[in-house]
């Protein structure tokens, strides 16, 4: 007994020594092996008397399973010592840039698109579309902009024919024409979309964007035009605060007309939107004109109802803080992946108009 | 529109302080553009004299001066007009004056090389008429004693300018806009006081109205003053003139305009003894030609409203009036004209002729009909005063009896349209105010339309009427409610915003660039679609609606090359026309993708992009928009702005008639001839028209959810096949061999070249196959090997690749 205790206490002080792998193979041997000193306690078990053998034997056991856990531990001790020392020759340079990712971007009109359908979609409105190629009939006649209306003077058409019947649009309103031919009311739309004017300067461009409104029902009135504008103004600006403004206006298709006007001033040369004693004109509006339901066969004594436009990139420069309409259509680079919103800001109700 | 206050104020009597009169004024629908008083900026315009000038040393065309500009101060000013000259009277604008054409602030600065101390002034740069080749020239005999003086007259006159909507013609003179005001509570209408004027004799020059189809003129009034002096007018109506930008001419030209100004009621002045015979108002005949005041020669159309005499046309009714009777300081006889013409006839004429005056911005609006003779007593007892001559009796032609409209307008449609509610009696006090004649009968007013009124004509009319009077601040704010009618989106749309979104997450920027393009560019692309042409473009090279995205986005990308951008990913969603009817357009991403993939990468060496890439976008964006990849299938056709070789279209489904896609590298012709200088250039493009409806509802797409455990095997495969055969063709045999137990197929290598025959290629391609039933032993895979090897042999004349 003495013995194997005498070897247990022995190897228990030598497993402590710093090894490397082979050394505890070593005493693995010497221990386990064939000729093993624990191995060949194990072959005098036989020799011992009966009431020895059993405590001995139970010892002996145990001593084994304390050696065998002790040279166990000890491997992976180094083990993992040895991973350690490898994996610190190993180090990189975190610093290194990443491997690139090409950041895609959507354009702004798309994204203030998208934020308009959002607010609109929150009150009830569906978004129609319109072709962008249009016949003088529903760009204007059909609009009570009769031929020879010194009202057709403010726009600047652009004209595929010589007689001048087929035009590119010149406003989205020629939607509200077709959705009432093609539909019963109550109509509750949105349209946005390309227009266009032949005229080109800073704030002009040959091509811009428009959204079209229209609500018709048995009783809508100017307060309900006042209400969905206000609502949309104040979502769209995300400012509780801002000053608005209707005046009457005249456009043949409504009656009476109105233009929306919001308070802005200007800090550091920059427009700020709320409550600054300036004005500024964001859209056009009023109340359908009987002569246009009349048109496309709604029953003006039955139902009426508003209609307004707003100019999208208008909007989207005063939000955004883009100074020059033109360069919304001139594809640079370093303004796209500037005034870009990241594909995955998709503006929602529940999860708010911008980051 | 513009006026000055105190004008405003001969016709307004008002406490109201002048910020309150501008709230009004937009208050009430005539919007203010500007508000400003005049003097302080114009303070700065001295009249000047030149006492030298020389060639400027550096320009041919430029001439440094000395002027004198009073108390002994001389200034250098450099010049480029071709009159700066010694010893004329002109106008010196100094550093910080604000020029009122442009609104530049002058500020001394060097020019050429010599220093220039302010400007010298054209009629045209100060406004005072368009007058731009040269500098202003001052009359010596007025002007010499009053070097260093201001050139304007000090006046404190503020001056307002309105934007006036096309459906106010009544607006387009002073009274009218103080008529508006007086409605709105801002002031008292003063009424018209006329001295009685003597008329002695009767107008003797003839005047007739032809018959003619479509005359464009219905009454032509008009009287003859005899024995006038004309001259200048009278500081009074100079600076009436002045204060509004206006160019004085002579008395008689300025009382005209003065009435027109005032009353809206525009008038002509003829010098009668330039008249030959008599005055007939008829149509013109195709080729007659007459100069205009505005010293152009006009070659006319038939059925144009002309004023002629018997030698020909005098003026274009309404229009412009001709040289030929046009009044001259020697003028002795004048006959002045009061008439009306219809406005669709006026439009027509001017947009013809492109013609743009007063007077024609008037009668296309339509002019009261019923101010035939306040404008002729107004103007002749004006003439009488300034410039003496005996004023005939009136002669008034009439085709046509104008009578006030009348309408009925039940009082309850005012709070149905706006929503609230205005008391009857302060209703009727409002149409009152604005010229109507109201007569009641239980809730129904009898309305008589005021005649400068053509804009009114039925009920809603009024409603607008009471409305912006009383004041849009009193509409009440409804919330609005957030009931639905129907989805915000169809499918169709949901598509789109889905489609934007997914190809930019694939790293590409989105643009917007116009639906026009140059019809040279659009031609490569065009395809066999008919070219729309644009007949009025903006630019020759934005002639044509575009046939194809990719003239544009071709075009943007070689100018971002050219900015020194190498690795460019655009793309655009929008139309591209096939026709040019409504409707005949179609919806398309186009995307476009130019340089390399991991230029100057530390860990990853570079390659340029390649037609994998952009399949590997395209393919994706489908998957992502909900189709089935296993359904895909891939042809080599492709439109001719494609290379040939190395582009390809994607369909739904092999039964499919028409691609969703194409994709490809540009065509290197193409690239050569726009001139696109990068190391890959391909593209893809997605018609969404051709995306056919992905029904299937959420809840259904989802299938049953089965899975195998049992053991997966491998095989790799190598076959050699015809240089031109297909890999889809390849996976399409195996597939289906057996869809049970073949779970996925692995192109892993392409090779040709050594050990490979001519005209041969080896596809290796690895297998897993798996059982949902049972582990396979060696026997079944060797089973399964063998098929494949079979079929794919017999199937493609294919060889197993020892």
């Amino acid at each position: 007994m003495s013995d194997i205790k005498k070897i247990r206490d022995e190897y228990l002080i030598k497993l402590d020594n710093n090894l490397d792998t082979e050394s505890v193979n070593q005493i693995k041997t010497q221990l386990f092996g064939k000729n093993g000193q624990i191995s060949n306690s194990f072959k005098t078990l036989g020799s011992l008397p009966n009431d020895e053998r059993k405590k001995f034997a139970s010892d002996l056991n145990s001593i084994k399973d304390e050696l065998q856990e002790k040279i166990n531990t000890k491997l992976q001790e180094i083990e993992i010592k040895e991973i350690n020392s490898k994996l610190e020759n190993e180090k990189l340079d975190v610093t290194l840039p990443e491997r690139e990712i090409n950041q895609g971007k959507i354009h702004p009109v798309s994204q203030v698109i998208d934020e308009i359908s959002s607010i609109f979609s929150e009150i009830g409105f569906s978004v129609e579309e319109g072709p962008d190629v249009e016949n003088e009939h529903y760009n204007f006649t059909a609009l009570n902009t009769p031929d020879n209306h010194p009202a057709r003077d403010m726009h600047d058409t652009f004209y595929l024919d010589n007689n001048k019947e087929i035009l590119l649009r010149t406003h989205t309103s020629p939607v509200q024409v077709r959705t009432m031919l093609n539909g019963k009311p109550p109509f509750k739309i949105i349209a946005p979309g390309r227009t266009y004017r032949s005229d080109s300067d800073q704030t002009h461009s040959p091509m811009f964007h428009q959204v079209e409104g229209l609500h018709i029902d048995k009783d809508i009135n100017m307060g309900h035009l006042k209400g969905c504008l206000n609502y949309f103004i104040k979502s769209f600006f995300e400012i509780d605060k801002i000053k608005m403004r209707f005046r009457p206006s005249h456009f043949p298709f409504t009656e009476p007309s109105a233009e929306v006007d919001i308070g802005y001033e200007l800090k550091d040369g920059k427009i700020v939107i709320g409550e600054g004693d300036k004005w500024l004109e964001i859209l056009g509006c009023g109340m359908v004109h009987p002569n246009v339901l009349k048109n496309v066969n709604v029953n003006p004594h039955k139902y009426q109802g508003y209609a307004f436009g707003i100019g999208i990139d208008r909007l989207g420069m005063l939000k955004y803080g883009i100074n020059d309409l033109r360069a919304f259509f001139e594809t640079d680079y370093r303004w796209l992946n500037h005034f870009g919103f990241d594909p995955l800001d998709v503006p929602s109700n529940y999860r708010g108009l911008s980051r | 529109m513009k006026f000055t206050l105190s004008w405003l104020k001969e016709h307004l009597e008002t406490k109201h302080k002048d910020s309150q009169i501008i709230n009004k004024l937009t208050g009430v629908g005539l919007e203010v553009e500007s508000f400003e008083n005049i003097s302080s900026d114009l303070d700065n315009f001295k009249v000047a004299k030149i006492i030298n000038a020389e060639q400027h040393p550096n320009a041919d065309r430029l001439r440094v001066c000395d002027v004198d500009i009073g108390q002994q101060n001389i200034v250098k000013v450099v010049c480029g007009a071709p009159n700066a000259k010694k010893g004329l009277l002109t106008v010196y604008a100094g550093p910080g004056s604000v020029i009122p054409k442009n609104n530049m602030k002058l500020t001394v600065s060097k020019i050429r090389g010599v220093t220039s101390y302010g400007m010298l002034c054209s009629e045209s740069e100060l406004k005072l008429s368009d007058e731009s080749e040269g500098i202003t020239e001052l009359k010596p005999n007025k002007y010499s004693d009053k070097i260093g003086k201001n050139f304007f007259n000090n006046n404190t006159e503020k001056v307002v300018d309105l934007s006036i909507t096309p459906n106010r013609p009544d607006c387009l003179g002073v009274r009218g806009i103080a008529r508006d005001l007086a409605a709105a509570g801002a002031g008292k209408l003063k009424s018209i006081s006329h001295k009685n004027i003597k008329k002695n004799g009767s107008q003797n020059i003839k005047v007739s109205i032809t018959k003619d189809k479509n005359q464009g003129c219905t009454i032509f009034g008009s009287c003859l003053i005899k024995g006038v002096t004309n001259k200048e007018s009278p500081k009074w109506l100079k600076e009436k003139m002045e204060s509004l930008g206006q160019k004085p001419i002579s008395a008689i030209v300025d009382i005209t305009n003065y009435v027109m100004l005032d009353l809206n009621r525009p008038l002509h002045a003829y010098d009668a003894d330039k008249i030959d015979k008599e005055i007939i108002v008829r149509n013109s005949k195709k080729g007659e030609t007459f100069e205009a005041l505005d010293n152009k020669e006009y070659k006319l159309e038939d059925g144009m409203c002309v004023i002629s005499d018997q030698s020909g046309v005098l003026g274009l009714g309404g229009v412009i009036g001709g040289t030929r009777s046009g009044t001259e300081f020697k003028t002795k006889n004048i006959l002045l004209e009061s008439a009306y013409f219809i406005p669709r006839s006026i439009r027509k004429t001017s947009k013809l002729l492109n013609i743009d005056t007063d007077a024609k911005f008037r009668f296309e609006r339509g002019i009261d009909p019923h101010s035939i003779e306040i404008g002729l007593l107004k103007a002749s007892q004006l003439i009488e005063e300034i410039c003496g001559g005996k004023i005939s009796k009136f002669d008034i032609q009439k085709m046509k009896q104008y009578k006030n409209s009348e309408i009925k307008f039940n009082i309850s449609l005012f709070e149905k349209i706006t929503g609230f509610k205005v008391k009857e009696n302060e209703i009727i006090k409002i149409l009152n105010d604005l010229g109507f004649k109201v007569s009641k009968k239980k809730s129904v007013l009898n309305l008589k339309i005021p005649s400068w009124r053509p804009d009114i004509s039925q009920p809603i009319d009024i409603v607008e009427e009471v409305v912006r009077i009383k004041g849009y601040e009193n509409i009440e704010t409804i919330e609005p409610e957030k009931n639905r009618l129907k989805d915000t989106l169809n499918k169709q749309q949901k598509l789109f915003h889905f489609l934007q979104r997914s190809v930019a997450s694939k790293g590409y920027l989105e643009t917007v660039t116009w639906s026009f393009t140059d019809s040279r560019i659009n031609n490569f692309f065009k395809e066999n679609l008919k070219e729309i042409k644009i007949v009025n473009p903006i630019s020759s090279d934005l002639d044509v609606l575009r046939n194809s995205i990719f003239s544009n986005l071709a075009f943007y990308l070689k100018k971002n090359l050219d900015r020194g951008f190498k690795d460019i990913s655009l793309f655009e969603i929008g139309p591209i026309f096939k026709n040019n009817q409504p409707g005949e357009q179609l919806t398309v991403i186009g995307a476009i993708k130019s340089g390399k993939i991991s230029r100057l990468n530390w860990n990853e060496k570079d390659r340029p992009v390649d037609i994998f890439d952009v399949k590997k976008d395209l393919i994706q964006t489908l998957i992502e928009a909900g189709y089935d990849k296993r359904n895909f299938f891939i042809r080599d056709k492709s439109p001719t702005y494609y290379h040939p070789g190395k582009s390809g279209s994607v369909y739904l489904d092999k039964d499919d008639i028409d691609p969703v896609a194409y994709f490809g590298e540009l065509h290197p012709n193409i690239v050569k001839k726009l001139d696109i200088k990068t190391e890959g250039i391909v593209c893809f493009e997605i018609y969404l028209e051709y995306l056919k409806d992905n029904k299937i509802k959420l809840k259904d797409q989802k299938s049953n959810f089965e899975y195998s455990d049992y053991q997966k095997s491998e095989r790799d495969f190598a076959f050699i096949v015809d240089k031109n055969y297909k890999a889809q063709d390849l996976i399409e045999i195996i597939s289906s061999i057996d869809k049970n137990l073949i779970r996925s197929i692995k192109i892993f290598d392409i090779y040709e070249g050594e050990n490979i025959p001519d005209g041969k290629k080896s596809i290796a391609l690895n297998v897993t196959i798996q059982s949902s039933e049972k582990t396979l032993e060696e026997n079944d895979l060797e089973k399964i090997n063998k098929l494949i090897i079979s079929t794919v042999e017999t199937k493609s004349g294919a060889k197993i690749r020892s």
